[in-house]
């Protein structure tokens, strides 16, 4: 178990079958691009949570219409080096208005998990680490300091000069 | 100039920290080479022949005495007492320990100097005008928007992980000595038709294997948009540009692949979503960072041309420095002072911790106490009274720093090459000196006139030779070191790329083909026509003709 939400391990109650298997009848589930578009109805009718997972050549502008239907978006680093999920991120939390679970998975690394919050996730597949909770607050604690207002609210060095006068 | 404050400060010692145990982390085996080098390279980190090199920003090629004072210690503790300026107006230490690198980087923040971004997929130190704030054609001070840059490049959550480096330039002044037209971005201070003051914008512009002239994307943009603007062609870049081929990353790929105007269309598109929101930059930011920068506290003088035309008639060797490397003040009775770097037999660019603390000792007597980076690798003292002038330059004479060639043929652009760099093909270095030495008569070299020579040991472009007139890179056929010859290429304000001259030369016999090449320009220039000038009206031709003979020359 590697999922970090809210700062703790927690079990993953989605069944992912992103990697193209078969959709479980009933019970969260997590499908790819493809299989949404595919079989769009019938997954609105299982009536349970449901996810998506796009790849990082996948944007979200393809389903800004549709977020409403899901509770959770994976998307994937398939390199940490890959940093287009970034700008997906925030496209979904600050232009979309996705409210739901934003998932890192891939190649996610404590090193990046800065970057990542910031953007938006709120839920991280620490697979590579070998203690996830130390590594992510570790991740959280390096900075104080931020120069680039995002979604996430928290107030730039900028902002914090001027409030401070 | 720009001081750190409490944040910036805070920011930098965090950075620092973080670093430091990302460095332990990796000698301790828990992260991979791999995993490791991004981490590194955007803290300034590479890994190359010998050794560690690392690089630091002076940011806007700015630095303060007491930063040049750090550079010094950072060179001698840490490094074998000597750095190198480069083309981006950065110092780059080549003689590293890893396990040292920690300590280094939190002694340079100290002082607010970083090596954050230097190197890495992400927005590299934003580079400027050396003449920023004291050149008599300045419409603005252009430092104020590089670091207002500064600040929102570093550590980008959304921009860290691009497809490729990022490098920004701003002008402030219509004569670009900042080289923005071969930047990612590239910004020219000007005012439109209602007098007001903005940047034109170009995009897509860089060297490398595939080099390419910036093009404009918007002609004028107010400064209140600046950081929304540049975050919509970062946004396009990093969700659009090309990350299945290194050498096809960089913006300037799919800026000509799509056409400017369908990049323009997107980053349009983009921007018109955010230009009203929360990166509309305040104008008390503007004025607290612009408070910075403001005029040191020059003295009412009287232009003291007159005193000072005296002093070089008596001595002909100090009027031939004021020629060459001394530069019109805009406030009255001060000049600008270049300091070269490029003395005969030296490396260009280099330059011991010893001169670094005396350059250091000259700003504080001279100058204000500051320094600038160049990017043709030469420091500047901007601020000089012209009644001190002799004085300065007879100290800069007994510290080998006033050899009188700025923008001459000897002023040579150059990259490490194969001496220290792990990527080059051949070595740079003594193709430099060997010039240098066929090209000692400073007289000669003021006769040929304004002349610029870049030299780059692999076509990764680090010196630039794309946009020298006379271009030089360092080729490898089967092991043997060979040059490549362009002739025509400009980074100023009416930038263009250099033209193949021929095969490729052995070392030997490259300073004769200068030599031919000089021979060539004498004989067709028109009066006081500068070689580019030349080389533009008459094409290529004779130039090839002289250096490789009327049928080799045919044959090409």
């Amino acid at each position: 178990m590697s999922l970090i939400k809210g700062g703790h391990l927690v079990e993953d109650t989605f069944v992912d079958a992103s990697g193209g298997e078969t959709i479980p009848a009933s019970g969260p589930v997590i499908v790819n691009l493809a299989q949404w578009q595919a079989q769009r109805d019938a997954l609105l009718a299982r009536g349970t949570p449901l996810g998506l997972r796009l790849h990082s050549d996948q944007s979200p502008e393809a389903i800004a219409d549709d977020i409403q239907h899901f509770a959770l978006i994976a998307l994937e680093f398939p390199k940490f080096r890959d940093g287009r999920a970034y700008s997906y991120a925030r496209l979904l939390r600050e232009r979309y208005g996705f409210k739901g679970e934003l998932r890192a998975v891939g190649d996610v690394l404590m090193e990046q998990v800065f970057f990542m919050v910031r953007t938006g996730f709120d839920a991280f597949d620490l697979q590579q680490s070998p203690d996830p909770v130390a590594d992510f607050q570790t991740a959280l604690r390096d900075f104080s300091v931020w120069y680039q207002p995002t979604g996430d609210g928290r107030p730039t060095a900028m902002q914090l000069r001027h409030r401070t006068r | 100039m720009y001081r750190y404050d409490e944040f910036d400060q805070q920011f930098v010692a965090q950075r620092a920290a973080q670093f430091r145990r990302q460095v332990s982390r990796r000698l301790a085996g828990e992260l991979t080479e791999d995993q490791f080098r991004p981490l590194r390279l955007m803290n300034g980190l590479y890994l190359q022949l010998h050794a560690y090199m690392l690089r630091v920003n002076t940011p806007y090629g700015t630095l303060s005495s007491r930063q040049m004072r750090q550079l010094a210690h950072v060179a001698r503790k840490y490094d074998r007492g000597f750095g190198h300026f480069t083309t981006r107006q950065n110092i780059q230490y080549n003689w590293i320990k890893l396990a040292e690198a920690p300590d280094a980087i939190a002694d340079l923040g100290e002082v607010g100097v970083t090596s954050i971004q230097s190197s890495g997929n992400c927005v590299r130190n934003i580079t400027s005008d050396q003449y920023a704030g004291c050149a008599r054609d300045e419409l603005a001070d252009p430092r104020v928007y590089c670091e207002l840059l500064r600040q929102y490049s570093f550590l980008h959550p959304e921009f860290s992980y691009l497809p490729r480096k990022f490098k920004i330039a701003i002008t402030g002044s219509p004569n670009d000595r900042a080289a923005v037209a071969v930047h990612d971005i590239g910004m020219r201070m000007h005012n439109n038709e209602r007098g007001e003051m903005g940047f034109e914008v170009l995009v897509g512009g860089g060297l490398g294997r595939t080099p390419y002239i910036g093009q404009t994307i918007r002609k004028w943009l107010a400064p209140e948009h600046l950081l929304s603007y540049v975050e919509a062609i970062l946004r396009v870049y990093n969700m659009h540009g090309r990350r299945d081929n290194i050498h096809k990353a960089r913006i300037k790929i799919i800026v000509n692949q799509m056409g400017i105007d369908k990049f323009r269309e997107l980053v349009d598109q983009e921007w018109e979503q955010t230009k009203d929101g929360v990166l509309k930059v305040p104008d008390d930011e503007v004025a607290r960072i612009k408070a910075y920068f403001a005029p040191p506290p020059y003295e009412k003088l009287a232009d003291g041309k007159a005193e000072l035309t005296m002093l070089r008639k008596a001595d002909p060797i100090f009027d031939r420095w004021v020629r060459g490397n001394v530069v019109d003040h805009k406030v009255p009775g001060y000049a600008i002072v270049n300091v070269s770097l490029k003395a005969p037999g030296r490396v260009p660019g280099d330059i011991t911790a010893e001169t670094m603390d005396a350059v250091a000792d000259l700003a504080d007597r001279y100058s204000f106490g500051e320094i600038r980076v160049n990017h043709r690798q030469n420091l500047v003292l901007v601020d000089v009274k012209q009644s001190e002038l002799h004085e300065l330059w007879q100290k800069l004479v007994a510290l080998e720093l006033a050899t009188p060639n700025l923008g001459l043929l000897t002023d040579i652009i150059c990259c490490p090459g194969l001496d220290y760099c792990a990527l080059a093909n051949a070595r740079a270095i003594p193709i430099a000196q060997d010039i240098a030495h066929a090209f000692s008569d400073i007289d000669e070299i003021q006769r040929i006139g304004h002349f610029t020579i870049n030299i780059s040991g692999c076509m990764n472009a680090c010196g630039h030779h794309h946009v020298g007139h006379i271009g030089i890179l360092g080729v490898d056929k089967r092991g043997e070191e060979f040059f490549q010859l362009t002739l025509g290429g400009s980074s100023d304000q009416h930038a263009s790329l250099g033209d193949r001259l021929g095969p490729g030369l052995p070392q030997a016999e490259v300073p004769g083909a200068i030599r031919k090449i000089v021979d060539t320009y004498f004989t067709m220039r028109a009066n006081d026509e500068r070689f580019i000038d030349t080389y533009r009206r008459v094409g290529i031709e004779p130039f090839k003709v002289s250096v490789y003979g009327a049928e080799t020359a045919r044959a090409h």
